[in-house]
């Protein structure tokens, strides 16, 4: 898988790098700034992108703009962002950018490796991958009204975990309970919200995200 | 406190029924006048009686019952002058900020207002005695009192003239058409006829002359109750030396805030981490599984410690606020508060760093404030910049009753903008809706221009 990282203090980069090589993952460009991304972009036709959020020469949201600029000039270019700071804001202008092949996570989980690369392959393949901070925010600020409400703490869970990007296999994982008893909660989740249900990762963390949103 | 008031000096407008309009409020000024003459005398009776009281107790009296009458005397003096001469001269403030608003809204004649602010902070009740030197110290007391006292004596004559002239000019009109009580004509040449036209031109005079006598009124309101030249400078080094103080005491308590948060958080947590990544050292050779153990906890400290830097730095400057200004600051808000917002208005451009964030806390510490007592539905936000002002309204409709007065979030509010000259005026009856605005003087830049 060929990849393409920006960002712009050496040791991270560095270590990113290292990181995914170790992974199996190949770097085609490390960069440290948004216009040699587009370039890098442009010429490497890269797998998927890896963009932190603050890249000179404003170190604002120069990293959310190249990837929405780069997402307009490549439609479907899976891009995962990088910031110290998970901002709704952000994840709204990210999902908005077309549909899926983005991912939107903390630094901070680049500490468990496999679990980041994990997200990396996800978003190359056309997943959508959220911080499990956004979903916890996008959660903790609808507790109180009308249909989430009537969500068992279980199934609450289990749409957490579906708001991040995870298949009903992963879920059961990470849960210690069958498929089968998934599907069952996403089936029960997706008649209370009122939702379609599919079978498409990708429709449904969408459709997850746009309900909580409101 | 101090707003600049656009004097609007044009002719009044001059036809019947503006005129009848401006000898009603004429009218209405002398009623104001009949409350300052009572709060007058209420402010008069007690030197008064204490004069009266203290001229009695003399030795020569000794023993006499008159000394108890003079005592009894003087102690309603006291009684009054304790329990309401203060009220009375608040009430004669309340009285004057009345007219100078009824005076740019009637009369044409705008009258800016400056009081000396309440010493302290706002939040705290101040004693009987702090409250009476705050009022007896404040020249614009006194100038109200000169006010009352011209007012009383000739004012009123002013204010009702318009009014008097055509209530003569009426008398007369009816008096000599329909009930002929008019005595026969004194002169040779007068007739009823003639008198009732003398009745018609008194009414017209008056007509002519109500709007004018109006103006006339405000202006001498103006000359009495607006703010001295030097008392509003020095009302103005007065605020800002204060507002100053207490910027600069502000942001020392949130430096010292920050450098405790970090020696408790993160700093304390990076210490832990050397430690247990010391300790992974020592054993990885002989334990190896403990030893990856320990690597697991130092890196969730790692975590953890990154966490709190993020709540530090979102507390002293948000990543929104720094990348997008503003309008996004307060959008992105929105999108984390638990509040049903709903967001209007975009600002053209970016208003000066500071304000930008004074103002993005100003609204943070509302929606808290919405949040934790007003039981709303629905919250809105209002951005706009019109004027050279930077204007936010929140409004919900929740329960109402907030007060900044009662020390609660809204005062902290004013003393954060205060530097700026910025102002927040608060609407909230109990039952609501609340409606908050902020006022800040400020330009904004020019847009940002970003090309991706």
């Amino acid at each position: 898988m060929r990849v393409v990282i920006a960002e712009d203090l050496f040791l991270l980069r560095d270590g990113l790098t290292r990181m995914l090589q170790a992974h199996g993952l190949q770097i085609t460009s490390a960069v440290d700034n948004g216009a040699d991304l587009l370039a890098a972009l442009a010429n490497d036709q890269p797998d998927v992108a890896i963009v932190d959020v603050r890249l000179p020469p404003t170190f604002t949201d120069e990293g959310i703009r190249a990837a929405l600029a780069a997402r307009r000039e490549m439609p479907g270019l899976p891009v995962l962002v990088l910031s110290q700071y998970v901002e709704q804001l952000y994840a709204r202008e990210l999902l908005a950018s077309g549909t899926g092949g983005i991912g939107y996570l903390l630094k901070d989980r680049v500490f468990d490796s496999a679990q980041f690369v994990d997200a990396v392959r996800r978003v190359a393949a056309g997943g959508t991958v959220m911080d499990p901070e956004v979903i916890a925010r996008l959660l903790a600020r609808n507790t109180g009204d009308g249909s989430l409400a009537a969500l068992t703490p279980r199934e609450r869970e289990v749409l957490a975990l579906m708001a991040e990007g995870r298949s009903n296999a992963a879920i059961g994982q990470r849960m210690v309970i069958t498929e089968r008893a998934v599907a069952k909660h996403t089936a029960s989740i997706f008649l209370k919200l009122d939702l379609q249900p599919s079978d498409d990762d990708n429709r449904r963390v969408l459709a997850v995200l746009a309900y909580l949103g409101g | 406190m101090n707003t600049a008031i656009p004097v609007r000096r044009t002719r009044p407008r001059l036809s019947p029924v503006a005129s009848l309009q401006a000898a009603a409020r004429g009218l209405a000024f002398f009623g104001l006048m009949l409350a300052g003459l009572g709060l007058l005398v209420v402010i008069l009776v007690a030197p008064g009686l204490l004069a009266l009281g203290f001229s009695n107790v003399t030795p020569a009296h000794h023993g006499d019952h008159r000394v108890v009458l003079a005592l009894l005397v003087i102690g309603a003096g006291l009684g009054i002058a304790r329990f309401l001469v203060p009220g009375a001269l608040l009430a004669i403030r309340r009285l004057a900020s009345l007219t100078r608003r009824l005076a740019g809204e009637w009369c044409g004649v705008p009258i800016a207002e400056s009081y000396l602010p309440l010493p302290g902070p706002g939040d705290r009740p101040l004693s009987f005695t702090g409250r009476l030197s705050w009022l007896l110290k404040d020249p614009a007391t006194w100038r109200d009192l000169l006010w009352v006292t011209v007012n009383v004596l000739v004012g009123w004559v002013v204010a009702a003239a318009g009014a008097a002239i055509m209530v003569v000019g009426l008398v007369e009109f009816i008096g000599t058409n329909f009930i002929r009580a008019i005595p026969p004509p004194a002169f040779p040449g007068n007739s009823a006829g003639t008198l009732g036209f003398l009745g018609v031109a008194i009414i017209s005079a008056g007509l002519l002359a109500a709007p004018w006598l109006l103006r006339g009124y405000g202006l001498m309101a103006s000359s009495m109750l607006a703010p001295a030249g030097n008392a509003e400078l020095a009302l103005r080094v007065r605020q800002l030396s204060q507002t100053r103080t207490e910027a600069l005491d502000t942001g020392a308590a949130e430096i010292r805030r920050i450098e405790r948060d970090l020696h408790d958080g993160a700093q304390a947590r990076l210490v832990a981490m050397g430690m247990t990544l010391d300790a992974a050292g020592q054993i990885i050779d002989t334990n190896p599984v403990a030893a990856r153990a320990l690597l697991y906890e130092a890196r969730d400290a790692s975590v953890k410690a990154l966490a709190e830097l993020r709540d530090l730095v979102r507390g002293i400057h948000p990543p929104v606020l720094a990348d997008r200004g503003l309008a996004d600051a307060i959008r992105a808000l929105a999108l984390d508060s638990p509040l049903r917002i709903e967001l209007a208005g975009e600002l053209a451009g970016r208003p000066p760093a500071p304000v930008e964030s004074a103002a993005y806390f100003a609204v943070c510490e509302l929606l808290a404030n919405v949040s934790k007592h007003a039981e709303a539905r629905q919250t809105w936000i209002d951005i706009r910049q019109t004027d050279g002002m930077l204007r936010i309204g929140v409004t919900d409709n929740g329960r109402g009753g907030a007060d900044p007065a009662r020390g609660s979030g809204l005062s902290g509010i004013e003393r954060r903008l205060a530097p700026f000259d910025g102002i927040l005026a608060v609407s909230s009856p109990l039952g609501g809706p609340t409606a908050v605005t902020m006022e800040i003087p400020c330009a904004l830049s020019s847009p940002k221009t970003s090309s991706c």
